[in-house]
């Protein structure tokens, strides 16, 4: 594949955000959303262009620099692109989610002032995803990195005026802060140990530093390749919100529903799991890093999916299941199972994406309120919405053919046949999961579609189907979301079509296994899952849901009293949230206090500014006489310079 | 001997031979035209620098690239370091005619002599940078010094500027003195005074004494020329009396014509001694840091300020040749990019003044924001920049001096070099402080024409903008001294 077409990708979405931010104004709002429509579909076409390439052996491997940036010493730092085939899979996903997601805007904002802005956002937004992904050097990976989160912050607060969303996107930037900080230990770690920032040229590297420690405190001796690792996997934490660090997730529902289906749900927050993927040679190495990475994850995936349950509003719900998704896929990472990660991934990222923007339907239907316990009842006033939000619904859950059920089902086996450190605790996580995810999947669709009407009248009246722009998105989601699965596990899992981008040791390689030993086709993939215990804990969460929410909802009401303590920790969030601001942020700003009044204002300020700057003027005063403007007085000076010098040098 | 002056000999030096034909040329026409005219003259001056320019790019980019020639029997040479010098002196000396057109004719003192003494004093700037014969270095310096006296007492009604000239003059007059008797010394010593030849006779005598006494001297007037201290006391006064037209001249092109005097005589011909004289310019370097920065604390006249600030840049730049090739190469990029920087400070002033007016104390930039909120930017950048404040050039320049030195492991000097550059931010932040925050005391109009707008902005961004650059300007300067 040329350059050319790589370079076009990556800057037309730039080129539609220049045009849509600096000059919305004058090309109006049709003007702009056609321009970011433009771009990003430019680049969507030629994504899957180079990935069918990729498939059909037309294109190989692209790996090349395109400009360097900076020489200093023995290291440069370039801008380039490595192509291979996760980078088109990941390009492919981003791009036609973006795509997506750029025209269901159109009826989303319809009436918001900063309709130019918006979209600006998420072009720049695609821009900055696509040089992450396609980055090939750390460098340009920390770049991309930072830019999504750039954006997101600025999308997370893009209503700047309420209060809650100022400080969700202040809170998503401290709590990534955390996050890039460890992330950017590791890739100086990388760039001490391998003296290069190149991906090809630290892969290569890697086999001499596989017994390598290094002490950090004196005394205290590490493999050198798990600190890398761990660090590296800190920034992956921050940005695919896992515990603990994933406090900032469900705050950033307070942005507008269109970023938190493309931002929030299915491109960015994915970018630690391709990371991770990306540097699978280095994970390879660390059997201890792996390990944690994996109970990270089934932590992440079991115990968010409990706090799904006791939400009420819509799109916290879904914010809570992406959490608990993205748990799955830090699971398969750390099983060494990238390739399910990644698929599971991409199937995600199309059915997340359409419950959020389905979500999102609903909320303009009912005039931007969220709470689920005032609606009810939905299905007969917007049937497209309803009907696809079935269809991303049962993908979540794992029905069986559906695509969701193809990746989940992948990971449970891998994790069930892995033998890490763990990955018994974690099997169980990731199992139970099942019938939560159930449970709080099925009770969103009840509560929002079904049973009584439990709006007010104003808003029932006004009760319609949303546009053709934001349903359009919706149905050309639902398609991959029953389908994608069916028609891409073989090659993506099975098929080595990953392999030339993801490293696996052989005897971590627990895909393979399933591949060999139990996998014979998707279609008996599919039949086989209906036997397998996640699909009656499934069926269990869905019945559950169906008793208590269509049935007896009085249940749900008693079991909250019942269960008062649990009840109560789970709206806490097991209390994150309360001791972060309380001791992290309370502790920092009395400690804040407390260095600015003593040590800033009196030491810092007083004494050594102020005090060394009188200092100086007193001398500088006392030295200015002697340029006096006399001849005899500066012939003298040079005189008496010249012996000074004769007299220390020649004798 | 090859005595026969053949065309061979002639073309590598096209560029000065152009340049004195500009010279002569615009002191004929001159005559003949009155002020209002006098565009005439600038423009003749430009054209003859563009040719110049292009002759020597031509060289630059020919087969002789990376060879020296070696002409008139050792006398001249043309190198990779002579070609960079004077593409950088013909980038500067445009950007000094263009200011100065606008100045002299604010003052009225348009006189075709100006530009005819300026082109002057730039073949003498060309010849320091390729002269190979201790004569010859002298010769050009002697050109470009009387050409300079004559331009600081340019306004002969101002009893400041003849004040200037004067001082300027008589101290001249003995640094030359000195350098000439520390000349002699060498060529006791050695016998010769073609540079590579006394480099060679340097290593082989036992003469040391005779040596290093000529040493002392040859510094001296290196250091008087660059207006390093303690030989600095003639910048302030001569900075602050001379017409500002004049200053803006010999605040940048003439200190890239020392610093390859430095070079030809220190580095090239004297490298035998470098433990002698690095101790010297360590001193002199240190010194000048500190003098320069301490003293500019005081100014409230923005040229006088300026004369100081230039005294604590050359401190810095000599710094550099403390770090042997890595630091005559961080030396040669300050001071290039120190010109460029230097020649848009002064351009600065000479926008704000105008008829009957001298903008040169920095109560004068009081308030310039609300009168003109592109040009205070400018000078924010100028200023910024001299202060060596990321992300501008400045900075870059004085990182890679510090670098160098460190690399050589003189931590303490780069320390103190540190913490002065510091003390000095405080009188930049100052005029940027008045520029933003006080009232403006009046309500003065920027009159300059478009063209010297447009120009001096376009000076200014380039503080911004050579950053783009750095990498290819410094792998220049490191060819430069390695093909030396």
């Amino acid at each position: 594949m040329s350059m050319n077409i790589l370079l076009i990708i990556a800057l037309s979405p730039l080129v539609g955000a220049i045009i849509a931010g600096f000059f919305g104004r004058k090309i109006g709002k049709i003007g702009s959303h056609l321009v970011t429509i433009a771009s990003v579909a430019v680049s969507c076409i030629l994504s899957i262009q180079v990935l069918m390439g990729l498939v059909n052996g037309e294109f190989t491997v692209f790996n090349q620099n395109v400009y360097s940036w900076m020489v200093t010493g023995d290291v440069s730092l370039n801008v380039g692109f490595l192509v291979d085939s996760l980078t088109a899979l990941m390009m492919s996903v981003v791009t036609f989610v973006s795509l997506m997601v750029h025209i269901y805007t159109i009826g989303y904002m319809h009436d918001d002032p900063g309709y130019q802005r918006f979209f600006s956002y998420i072009s720049l937004f695609t821009f900055a995803m696509l040089m992450l992904v396609m980055s090939n050097n750390f460098l340009q990976l920390f770049f991309g990195w930072e830019a999504v989160g750039l954006v997101s912050y600025l999308l997370i607060g893009f209503w700047f005026k309420k209060e809650t969303a100022i400080f969700a996107n202040m809170k998503a930037f401290l709590v990534n802060r955390v996050g890039d900080f460890g992330f950017l230990i590791g890739i100086a770690a990388v760039m001490m140990a391998f003296g290069t920032l190149d991906y090809s040229e630290v892969f290569a590297q890697l086999p001499q530093f596989a017994d390598k420690t290094i002490s950090i405190f004196p005394g205290v001796e590490w493999s050198l390749m798990t600190f890398i690792a761990i660090a590296l996997f800190i920034g992956a934490m921050g940005k695919s919100a896992q515990a603990p660090l994933h406090v900032w997730l469900p705050d950033s529902m307070e942005g507008p529903t269109p970023i938190s289906a493309l931002i929030h749900a299915a491109t960015m927050v994915t970018a630690g799991i391709f990371m991770v993927s990306r540097m699978s040679p280095i994970f390879e190495m660390s059997d201890t890093a792996l390990s944690f990475v994996m109970l990270i994850g089934a932590f992440t995936a079991f115990f968010m999916g409990l706090i799904g349950i006791v939400q009420n509003d819509i799109k916290r719900v879904v914010a809570y299941s992406t959490l608990s998704q993205l748990g799955y896929m830090t699971v398969a990472l750390g099983v060494s199972a990238y390739s399910a990660a990644i698929f599971h991934l991409m199937t995600h990222a199309f059915f997340k994406a359409l419950l959020f923007l389905g979500a999102g339907s609903v909320i303009i239907a009912m005039h931007h309120k969220q709470d689920m316990s005032e609606m009810g009842g939905l299905k007969k006033y917007m049937f497209i919405t309803f009907i696809t939000m079935w269809i991303g619904t049962l993908a979540l859950t794992g029905f069986p053919g559906f695509s969701g059920f193809f990746s989940k089902d992948i990971i449970i086996e891998a994790t069930h046949l892995s033998d890490r450190w763990g990955s018994s605790v974690a099997y169980i996580a990731v199992l139970f999961g099942v019938f939560i995810t159930a449970l709080y999947s099925f009770r969103l669709l009840y509560l929002t579609f079904h049973g009584k009407e439990k709006m007010d009248n104003h808003t029932k009246e006004h009760l319609k189907e949303s546009p053709w722009v934001v349903t359009l998105p919706l149905v050309l989601l639902a398609i991959p979301s029953i389908a994608i699965g069916w028609m891409t596990i073989e090659p993506i899992l099975f098929g080595g079509f990953l392999s030339d981008a993801i490293h696996v040791l052989p005897q971590n390689d627990v895909v393979k296994e399933i591949g060999q030993e139990h996998f014979h086709g998707a279609g008996s993939f599919v039949l086989h899952g209906l036997t397998q215990l996640p699909f009656f804990l499934a069926l269990a969460g869905f019945a559950l849901a169906s008793y208590i929410y269509l049935k007896k909802i009085s249940i749900a009401d008693n079991a909250k009293k019942t269960f008062r303590p649990i009840y109560d920790l789970l709206q806490n969030k097991y209390g994150f949230d309360d001791f972060n601001q309380k001791y992290i942020a309370g502790g920092l700003v009395s400690l804040g206090n407390l260095l600015w009044k003593w040590s800033d204002s009196k030491l810092i300020d007083g004494l050594i500014v102020n005090g060394s700057a009188k200092l100086v003027n007193k001398i500088s005063k006392v030295f200015r006489g002697f340029q006096s403007g006399y001849i005899y007085h500066y012939a003298l000076v040079m005189a008496v310079a010249v012996i000074l010098f004769i007299g220390v040098h020649v004798i | 001997m090859n005595s026969i002056l053949g065309w061979s000999e002639l073309t590598p030096i096209l560029p000065e031979l152009i340049i004195l034909a500009t010279a002569c040329i615009v002191l004929v026409l001159g005559l003949f035209t009155s002020s209002e005219k006098g565009g005439l003259l600038v423009l003749t001056s430009i054209v003859g620098v563009v040719f110049a320019a292009i002759t020597t790019a031509k060289f630059h980019m020919g087969d002789h690239e990376l060879t020296r020639q070696v002409l008139f029997n050792g006398n001249f040479v043309r190198d990779y370091m002579g070609d960079i010098l004077k593409i950088a002196v013909y980038a500067v000396m445009l950007f000094v005619f263009i200011y100065s057109k606008q100045y002299l004719r604010d003052k009225n003192i348009f006189k075709g002599e100006f530009f005819a003494l300026m082109l002057f004093g730039m073949l003498g700037i060309m010849i320091m940078i390729s002269g190979y014969n201790y004569i010859t270095l002298y010769l050009g310096l002697e050109l470009l010094a009387l050409s300079s006296y004559a331009l600081v007492a340019y306004d002969r009604d101002n009893m400041q500027s003849n004040e200037s000239a004067m001082k300027y003059f008589i101290l001249g007059a003995i640094a030359s003195g000195m350098l000439l008797y520390g000349m002699s010394m060498i060529y006791g010593a050695v016998g010769t005074l073609q540079i590579d030849h006394v480099a060679l006779q340097v290593s082989n005598t036992n003469n040391t004494m005779l040596l290093s006494f000529g040493l002392v001297f040859i510094m001296v007037g290196v250091a008087f020329k660059l207006g390093a201290a303690p030989f600095h006391m003639w910048v302030p006064d001569v900075y602050q009396g001379a017409p500002t037209a004049t200053t803006l001249f010999i605040s940048s092109a003439p200190k890239i014509a020392a610093f390859a005097f430095a070079i030809r005589l220190l580095a090239q011909s004297l490298e035998g001694l470098f433990d002698n004289w690095q101790h010297i310019i360590s001193v002199i370097a240190m010194l000048s840091i500190i003098i320069g920065n301490l003293f500019a604390l005081q100014q409230d006249n923005i040229k006088r300020l300026f004369a100081y600030s230039t005294i604590s840049h050359i401190g810095f730049m000599l710094l550099g040749f403390v770090g042997g090739i890595d630091g005559y190469a961080a030396s040669m990029f300050y001071i290039i990019t120190y010109a460029l920087m230097s020649v848009a400070g002064f351009g600065m002033i000479i926008i704000l003044s105008c008829k009957g007016f001298e903008a040169e104390k920095i109560s004068d930039f009081k308030g310039l924001n609300q009168r003109n909120a592109w040009f205070a930017f400018m000078m924010l950048l100028i200023v910024a920049s001299m202060a060596g404040f990321p992300p501008l050039i400045g900075f870059f320049s004085k990182l890679v001096v510090l670098k160098a030195i460190v690399d050589q492991g003189y931590y303490v000097m780069a320390g103190i070099a540190v913490v002065f550059a510091v003390i000095g931010s405080f009188y930049y932040l100052k005029i940027i402080k008045v520029m933003y925050f006080d009232e403006s005391e009046s309500d003065q109009e920027i009159t300059a024409g478009f063209d010297v707008k447009s120009i001096l902005s376009f000076n200014a961004l380039l503080q911004l903008g050579l950053l783009l650059f750095i990498p290819s300007i410094l792998s220049y300067c490191i060819k430069a001294i390695e093909t030396l």
